[in-house]
């Protein structure tokens, strides 16, 4: 009788095609503002994704996430660099200022200053050039959609604006210095989705405006067979700074933007009501196709099928349902991220998205067959006789 | 009406009574019927409309329980049996064929004939091989991969006489197989449906308005009003008209 079920969900292509709609749409929908939520969220700490190298941050306390920089003083480096169990620690200067085009605007950009002598929290996918070349005087390092976005050069042929990218050799102004492009790299784009510099930590420091505290962040790295989370509580007690693995401080810019912004329930509410459409439309759908096949329910019934069988048959058809919409709706999502992939689009498809949405399929499938089950369980087979 | 050994009984209902509704809106749609249903034979319930006989057809086919009385059907009490067992009564004894057909629309008329053996579990290219078996018997096997919206009235009947039969029933009920239908369509019906069905042994009630079919009854139980008032042979129906 199963077939037997599809056929007759199937065989109504109009009522069929519109309950696929609702159901894949609504799965579609809720993807696409999950996936692109997730996408929102990994660019708050791609930064610290980029810097891959070192296991642990050290700040100030009061820090609460990437781009909430409370500068310390310099001798911090060294205190944290004394603490039993630490291979090795080195600064990181993040700011943003501000770099003159050519044409005159300016434009806010991340500038990221590496240790001089390791360079290390560098990017690690280099387009053009390499990281060394950051030794050369007055280097910098840009990233490519900074490079080809907002720090290109805009000038106007035959009436046209044309965008020339910035490219090695080409040199800008940051806060007043000058800077020569010695290479392109590629970064994780950022959540407020600035161009990303890298130079100098010392360099960074003189191109910053002055300041008491410069240093942003101390990166280290305990030694083999350090425990990290015993080595983080160390530099605590010792230096009083807030030490944290890499892990822990994604975790933590992530939870800053989770519970202090309204990102959360501006996407929640567009989850909820994408939830909303795909159970009416899919719902509405599905009872008026099963009430105009209560007759034949009705006869099912009379020639001795009985409730667990018709409960089976309705649960296949939701069951199909389900499934395809599933799967069109994840796989249109994942289409269009694919289509928009190198666009300032965030769009981050998690396997956890995927669970999420099997269970919010599966809930609006149970919701709209239960309604239907109940017909169907409560339908008297004596109908069959009224015309 | 002739009396009938014990063991050609088919239905045999005593004092049935049933009434739809509560309080003042209570309507009694039986009021202590007594019949007796012969084996191998096609009984016709007629009478005019609301006279109960759709009710009495719809109890002794156990998919209504009535209230009041007894109704034993191949010496099953009714009455007596769960909905579960009724349910399991239904698909091995009973056969239906209804006035609107009540084929599904999206299966093909094997599907449709084959359902009654499906529903009975048996497996599908057993219960497609029975089905195009029945529909040779009732000419339509060239159509077995036709919708029934392909079909004419006439051969959907078929169809669903062919459904009725395909599981061996012992009781097939008709409501009304002949008025959605043209009346030389209509005698066709009937001739195939007592050729196929009497042939098995089946007892055969069928419930109609239709006149010119009577001659195809075996007996015919008048209703009025809840009650059965004569169960006669077609010629002395006649006779007293």
């Amino acid at each position: 009788m199963n077939r037997i079920a599809i056929k007759m969900l199937t065989g109504d292509r109009a009522k069929y095609f519109g309950i696929l709609v609702g159901l894949t749409f609504s799965s579609l929908l809720i993807t696409m503002q999950i996936s692109v939520f997730a996408g929102i969220m990994s660019r708050t700490f791609g930064f610290i994704t980029d810097i891959g190298l070192p296991q642990i941050w050290v700040m100030d306390p009061k820090v609460q996430f990437i781009d909430d920089v409370k500068p310390m003083q310099d001798t911090e480096l060294y205190r944290v660099r004394s603490v039993g169990g630490v291979a090795w620690a080195e600064p990181l200067y993040k700011g943003i200022l501000k770099v003159r085009l050519q044409n005159g605007n300016f434009q806010s950009c991340n500038v990221l200053g590496l240790d001089d002598t390791t360079l290390i929290g560098g990017p690690s996918r280099m387009i053009e050039g390499n990281l060394s070349s950051l030794r050369r005087a007055d280097a910098v390092i840009v990233d490519e959609v900074g490079a080809k976005g907002k720090l290109a050069h805009t000038m106007t042929v035959n009436g046209q604006n044309v965008s020339i990218p910035l490219k090695i050799g080409d040199s800008i102004e940051i806060n007043d210095h000058r800077a020569i492009v010695v290479g392109i790299c590629k970064v994780s784009r950022t959540f407020q989705s600035q161009p990303v510099i890298y130079t100098t930590y010392s360099r960074a420091t003189t191109f910053a405006p002055r300041e008491r505290k410069l240093l942003s962040f101390i990166l280290a790295t305990p030694k083999p067979g350090e425990n990290l989370n015993e080595v983080c509580q160390r530099i605590t007690r010792v230096t009083g700074l807030l030490a944290v693995s890499s892990y822990g401080f994604k975790y933590r810019t992530l939870m800053y933007f989770l519970t202090s912004t309204g990102l959360p329930i501006n996407f929640g509410i567009a989850v909820f009501f994408s939830f909303m459409v795909g159970t009416i439309i899919s719902g509405m759908t599905f009872y008026n196709f099963t009430m105009e096949n209560m007759r034949y329910f009705g006869t099912l019934k009379a020639m001795g099928a009985k409730n667990r069988l018709l409960l089976r048959m309705i649960a296949i058809e939701a069951l199909l349902v389900g499934l395809i919409s599933y799967c069109m709706g994840v796989g249109g999502a994942a289409f269009v991220g694919f289509i928009f992939r190198n666009t300032e689009m965030a769009f981050l498809l998690l396997p956890h998205t995927l669970i999420v949405i099997a269970v919010v399929v599966t809930s609006i499938c149970i919701l709209t067959s239960s309604l239907c089950i109940y017909q169907v369980m409560k339908l008297e087979p004596a109908i069959v006789f009224k015309t | 009406m002739e009396k009938i050994e014990n063991n050609r009984i088919a239905v045999s209902c005593s004092g049935v009574t049933k009434t739809y509704g509560k309080g003042e809106t209570a309507v009694q749609a039986l009021r202590g019927i007594d019949l007796v249903v012969p084996r191998g034979k096609l009984t016709m319930l007629v009478g005019p409309s609301g006279c109960g006989k759709t009710t009495l057809i719809s109890v002794i086919a156990g998919i209504l329980y009535h209230d009041q009385g007894q109704c034993i059907v191949f010496d099953e009490n009714l009455k007596g049996l769960s909905e579960e067992d009724r349910t399991d009564f239904r698909a091995y004894n009973i056969g239906f064929v209804f006035q609107a057909f009540n084929l599904l629309p999206t299966l093909d008329i094997k599907e449709n004939v084959a359902i009654p053996l499906l529903i009975r579990g048996i497996c599908r290219k057993a219960a497609f091989e029975t089905a195009a078996v029945i529909l040779e018997q009732v000419g339509l096997k060239e159509r077995m991969h036709s919708l029934p919206a392909q079909l004419s009235g006439g051969q959907q009947q078929r169809v669903a006489i062919a459904r009725s039969l395909v599981h061996n029933p012992r009781l097939i009920v008709c409501d009304e197989p002949t008025s959605s239908l043209d009346h030389e369509t209509g005698q066709k019906i009937m001739v195939l449906l007592r050729q196929v069905a009497l042939s098995q042994d089946c007892a055969l009630i069928v419930v109609t308005h239709d006149a010119r079919i009577f001659g195809f009854a075996d007996y015919i139980a008048q209703m009025d009003d809840g009650h059965i008032i004569s169960v006669d042979s077609p010629d002395k129906m006649k006779e007293k008209v």
